[in-house]
């Protein structure tokens, strides 16, 4: 059984700080890191082949630095990456993206299994798994908890917000992954430096049989206005003063000012 | 993509209607009041799209609260949301009566639909927006997002692509007023579905076994954060809580800190409230959760630190420590009930 698992490399958004000055974002020095996410995607595809047999490749768009999340990926254990790095890619949306990794899947050919995280903690979206679903006609099986063969069908714990569903597809099918199902595992020393030895091919517009147009920024329905820091900023604040028994009787006066006691 | 489309072609706002049991989402009618405004700007019809067994007064329903036209996919094969039906349905139908825009919210369903949807369509799609308005000007739909982790917000449009599509993250939109003298018209699709051409099959479908708290609908909230303290601070906020009659809410942090269940965490990767009264107990401000929050009416912060950015946002501050204040509080109000 061959799965792939497409994987994004993302800033670590926790990190992120802010310039006291300007109140901008500093964006420079923020780590890089494999969407956590798309580590529950890795595990599970590498438990799926322990039971099943077969091969996991692992797949990511993105700058030359995105090399360093699939040697990590291969590091988990999986058993071969490919890289789509090029300046034609860069400024993909989310429909752009799926386009690219669809064309990918079509020259990898044979696969049982595409296998996503729900989402990246970047942008949130959750959107190139099912696009790219679309894309390739496959079944799309969301919000995965659990995963199993049976049968040469696949079938699919979701939660589907309060609903606990039980699906069944034919394959190929594309899962996107829970964050809290298939913990990842801690990658063991030798297979970490076995993936420094792996040649990683890095596939570019010429590979894949595609529009030209339909790459990257071009090729991305939706445009970005403008980026902003959000301002919240009421003005308006009054401060209760006092010790805690002061405070408190200011607390409840206020509240029954506006009604709400 | 290059796109082939004669956009002045397409006209209408759609908005996609969740429902459970005929029950519609409080998302969609978020959605159906945010449409109403949105249409009136373009001066078009708002039509609401619905899709489920035996719907007929759900569909009745949604004129109530705005919709001009109610398309209605009744069948007993869409009880239960699929993939492929759903798409293959919406599609199919905005191919043929173009809307040029179409609005699904950010829900599990919303998301694992609109995204496909979007691609069938050649159609840009932006993702759990914030805000949505038209540029009078261009007649172009403008949506509003959190990006980079929600530290920043984006605004993000689609000139080339019909329909122009967006999913609203719950409880973003205020809810519209029912106003049960609307009238409209609702058209009922013609449908021929088999169960056999449906690749996915659902074997089971249960509700989950969570307790299941939805802090969208309390209208008091009290949320502790890292700066409240522990475990047993969290007990006391509870009690808090209780006695203003509302729900605790909670930061992402103290939800990863195990004090919290997920279901209860506010902000950017949490939900999105807009109470009467949200109380921030040891909340520093973070725009993570106040993205989820700022929209409440009337916002109490307390922090040990002075500059702690939340006091930007609250209409009322107390500098002090929550370990300290809170039972303060929870004896006076305890003393005035009796």
């Amino acid at each position: 059984m061959n799965i792939i698992v497409c994987i994004k490399q993302v800033p670590d958004v926790t990190e992120v700080s802010w310039d006291p000055e300007t109140g901008s974002l500093i964006r420079k020095g923020i780590p890089s890191i494999i969407n956590p996410n798309d580590k529950n995607a890795i595990e599970a595809a590498l438990q799926l082949r322990e039971m099943n047999g077969g091969e996991v490749t692992v797949i990511s768009m993105g700058p030359s630095q995105v090399e360093e999340a699939l040697r990590e990926a291969l590091g988990m254990g999986v058993d071969r990456a490919i890289q789509l790095t090029a300046k034609q890619f860069a400024g993909s949306d989310t429909w752009a993206t799926a386009y690219t990794l669809g064309l990918a899947m079509k020259k990898i050919g044979q696969y049982d299994l595409i296998i996503c995280g729900k989402e990246a903690i970047d942008g949130m979206t959750a959107q190139v798994g099912p696009q790219l679903a679309e894309y390739l006609g496959l079944p799309q099986l969301a919000y995965a908890m659990h995963i199993e063969v049976v049968d040469s069908k696949v079938r699919v714990k979701q939660k589907l917000g309060d609903l606990d569903r039980l699906l069944e597809a034919p394959m190929p099918a594309l899962i996107t992954v829970e964050r809290e199902a298939y913990q990842p595992r801690v990658a063991p020393m030798d297979t970490i430096l076995e993936a420094y030895g792996k040649e990683i091919p890095v596939w570019k517009p010429d590979d894949l049989n595609g529009e030209v147009e339909n790459f990257g920024l071009t090729g991305s329905p939706t445009k970005l206005r403008k980026v902003y820091t959000p301002k919240l900023i009421k003005g308006k604040i009054e401060m209760l003063e006092g010790g805690p028994e002061d405070v408190a009787r200011k607390f409840i006066g206020k509240l029954k000012e506006k009604y709400i006691l | 993509m290059a796109s082939k489309i004669d956009i002045s072609e397409y006209r209408g706002v759609w908005v996609f209607v969740e429902q459970t049991e005929g029950e519609p989402a409080r998302v969609s009618l978020e959605l159906l009041g945010k449409g109403r405004e949105l249409a009136d700007k373009l001066g078009v019809v708002l039509t609401a799209f619905l899709l489920g067994e035996s719907v007929q007064d759900t569909a009745k329903e949604l004129i109530f609260f705005g919709a001009d036209e109610v398309i209605v996919a009744d069948h007993p094969l869409l009880r239960d949301y699929r993939t492929e039906l759903y798409t293959d349905i919406i599609s199919e139908q905005a191919m043929a009566r173009k809307p040029e825009v179409l609005i699904v919210g950010a829900s599990p369903i919303g998301r694992d639909l609109a995204p496909r949807l979007s691609f069938r369509l050649n159609a840009g799609c932006t993702a759990d927006c914030t805000g949505l308005d038209i540029d009078e000007e261009s007649r172009l739909f403008v949506s509003t997002r959190p990006a980079f982790g929600g530290n920043v917000m984006a605004t993000i449009i689609c000139p080339e692509h019909r329909p122009q599509m967006s999913t609203v993250r719950p409880g973003v939109m205020a809810l519209p007023e029912k106003d049960d003298s609307r009238e409209g018209q609702i058209i009922d699709l013609e449908l021929q579905l088999d169960e056999d051409a449906c690749k996915v099959k659902i074997l089971e479908s249960v509700k989950g076994a969570s307790e299941g708290v939805n802090i969208q609908d309390a209208e008091r909230i009290v949320a502790i954060g890292m700066g409240a303290g522990d475990k047993e601070t969290f007990d006391m906020i509870k009690e808090l809580a209780e006695l203003l009659d509302g729900e605790v809410g909670a930061t992402r942090f103290a939800v990863e800190a195990g004090w919290v269940s997920h279901d209860r965490q506010i902000g950017q990767t949490g939900k999105t409230v807009r109470p009467e009264l949200y109380v921030g107990c040891g909340i520093s401000g973070a725009v993570q959760h106040t993205a989820g929050m700022s929209a409440s009416k009337m916002i109490i912060a307390i922090n040990k630190d002075p500059n702690a950015e939340v006091f930007k946002i609250a209409d009322y501050g107390i500098v002090g420590d929550v370990r300290k204040v809170v039972p303060a509080i929870i004896s006076e109000l305890k003393n005035q009930m009796t």
